[in-house]
């Protein structure tokens, strides 16, 4: 009993450094990403001069905002203040736990996966509010609201369509869902949901069309309008990192996850395939960004209460149906 | 006014130019524009100039978040007080680039009996590099911005990240 607690602790500790280091090379590769993505798609070069084709622009960034000055508003809760960006990072760490990389590696294969990770992504939004709310700012305040009221109606339609695919699989454990995914992939058989789940996940992670919450021609900033250095930095790091979570998360339940197309690998270990699939879906998500225009509020709650939401009510009950007379 | 610099007492050199190595890579400059200047300004980020690849086009909207205000254009006397706001908004270190003539001097504005703008960016914020023009073209810009580096790093020769080097000319 003693050794198994021992080796428990160590899978704990090494999983943990692993996560921090991955979250952050993560980060600072999209964000270079990001930016390439956007000058390429704007006909420019994006980051050029620092390092090869400006792949250490993001390191320079970094120890920038390392050295920027803290500022905190005289008039902020500055407890909170301090403690949100913080708050903010730690469910998006507890999230890699569940994420089935590899057929064996996962820090720990739960049967409750897919809800654990949905159960700590609603928390950063709590988070922000707590940063916006801090802030003492008008336009932090507002950014904040806004970011509750949008997660409150996309998580609604995004958990309808993790849903039906938990009534296929019988199962919430992501090593179960993957492997029923070895010869067809999920989001051929259930196109609708997945759809849904990505449309979801992108107004989940505040990202345009859906990032009202930081709209810069309404609100300076968002709710991250007070926060100078590392502490903006750190809210930085959180969006990137849920990105790769979301995208984690679709791949795992909609493309397949560790799996080749139609069940040829191709010789490639299962890890390859995941994070290209990982990689191809957070490179659509910064092409929609870059590509459409950011939508109006009352266009975006009205699209979630009046649209998906009916879709994914219907869908779920077409799931269920299908499952219950074939 | 006085460029009020407070040298700190003490110095950790290698450190010290690691940072201002970073900082001058990564000048990101304020949303925040006045006059026609501004359009040049918006040029110089825009796809022929593209200011992004020498990692000074993130354009943020907050001043909390950055490094380097560019007035770009005409200090009518009603906006001097927002711009001081904005730049003691802004968080140490920071730099500020008056573009333009009118941000340097007042330009065509400035004659005797002028009662409505303020004839220079330094009357109201410290100023670390002029660029000339009416307006200036955006290579004037990114000269200036180039030159900012240059006096964050301690020379061009001094700026190691940096690939990109000064063909003849003035440096």
């Amino acid at each position: 009993m003693g050794s198994e607690m021992a080796s428990d602790w160590i899978r704990i500790i090494v999983g943990l450094i692993i996560v921090l280091a991955f979250s952050q090379l993560n980060a600072l590769f999209l964000v270079w990403l990001e930016r390439k993505v956007a000058g390429h798609i704007q006909l420019r070069y994006g980051p050029m001069e620092v390092g090869p084709h400006g792949i250490l622009q993001t390191i320079a960034d970094g120890i920038k905002l390392v050295g920027k000055e803290l500022i905190t508003p005289l008039s902020a809760d500055w407890k909170l203040f301090v403690i949100a960006p913080v708050l903010v990072f730690m469910p998006v760490l507890v999230a890699f736990l569940v994420l089935p990389f590899d057929e064996n590696l996962v820090i720990r294969d739960m049967n409750l996966g897919v809800l654990l990770i949905f159960a700590f992504s609603t928390l950063s939004v709590l988070a922000i509010l707590a940063g916006g709310w801090a802030a003492n700012n008008k336009y932090a305040l507002l950014g904040a609201i806004r970011s509750v009221a949008q997660n409150v109606a996309y998580e609604i339609p995004l958990l309808l369509a993790v849903l039906s695919v938990a009534l296929m699989t019988q199962s919430l454990r992501f090593s179960e869902i993957v492997a029923a995914q070895c010869r067809v992939w999920f989001i051929f058989l259930q196109p609708v949901a997945g759809l849904i789940f990505l449309i979801c996940a992108t107004a989940e992670t505040n990202r345009a069309p859906f990032d009202i919450p930081e709209a810069e021609s309404e609100l300076i900033a968002g709710f991250h309008t007070e926060y100078s250095g590392m502490r903006f930095g750190l809210f930085f790091l959180a969006e990137y990192t849920n990105m790769f979570i979301v995208s984690a998360v679709a791949t795992a339940l909609f493309f397949g996850g560790w799996h080749g197309p139609f069940g040829f690998s191709f010789g490639l270990p299962g890890i390859v395939w995941f994070l290209l699939k990982v990689y191809i879906l957070l490179f659509v998500i910064m092409w929609v960004r870059w590509t459409f225009p950011r939508v109006r509020f009352d266009q975006l709650m009205n699209f979630s209460w009046k649209v998906m939401l009916p879709l994914s009510l219907l869908n779920l009950i077409v799931t269920a149906a299908v499952l219950k007379f074939i | 006014m006085e460029s009020q610099r407070v040298e700190p007492v003490i110095k950790f050199a290698l450190l010290e130019d690691i940072l201002n190595l970073a900082r001058a890579n990564s000048l990101w400059p304020m949303t925040f524009g006045l006059a026609c200047c501004a359009i040049e300004m918006m040029a110089a980020g825009a796809s022929r100039f593209d200011l992004d690849r020498f990692g000074a086009g993130v354009f943020r909207p907050s001043p909390r978040q950055s490094d380097v205000m560019i007035v770009a254009g005409t200090i009518s006397k009603k906006m001097a007080p927002a711009i001081q706001m904005l730049w003691e908004q802004m968080p140490n270190p920071k730099w500020c680039i008056a573009m333009g003539n009118c941000a340097i001097s007042g330009g065509p504005f400035e004659y005797d009996g002028q009662y409505a703008i303020v004839p220079g960016a330094h009357l109201i914020v410290p100023v670390d590099i002029t660029v000339p023009g009416c307006p200036p073209r955006p290579e004037g810009l990114i000269q200036g911005i180039l030159a900012l580096e240059d006096k964050i790093t301690g020379g061009e020769h001094r700026n190691y990240l940096r690939r990109f080097r000064r063909m003849g000319g003035r440096g």
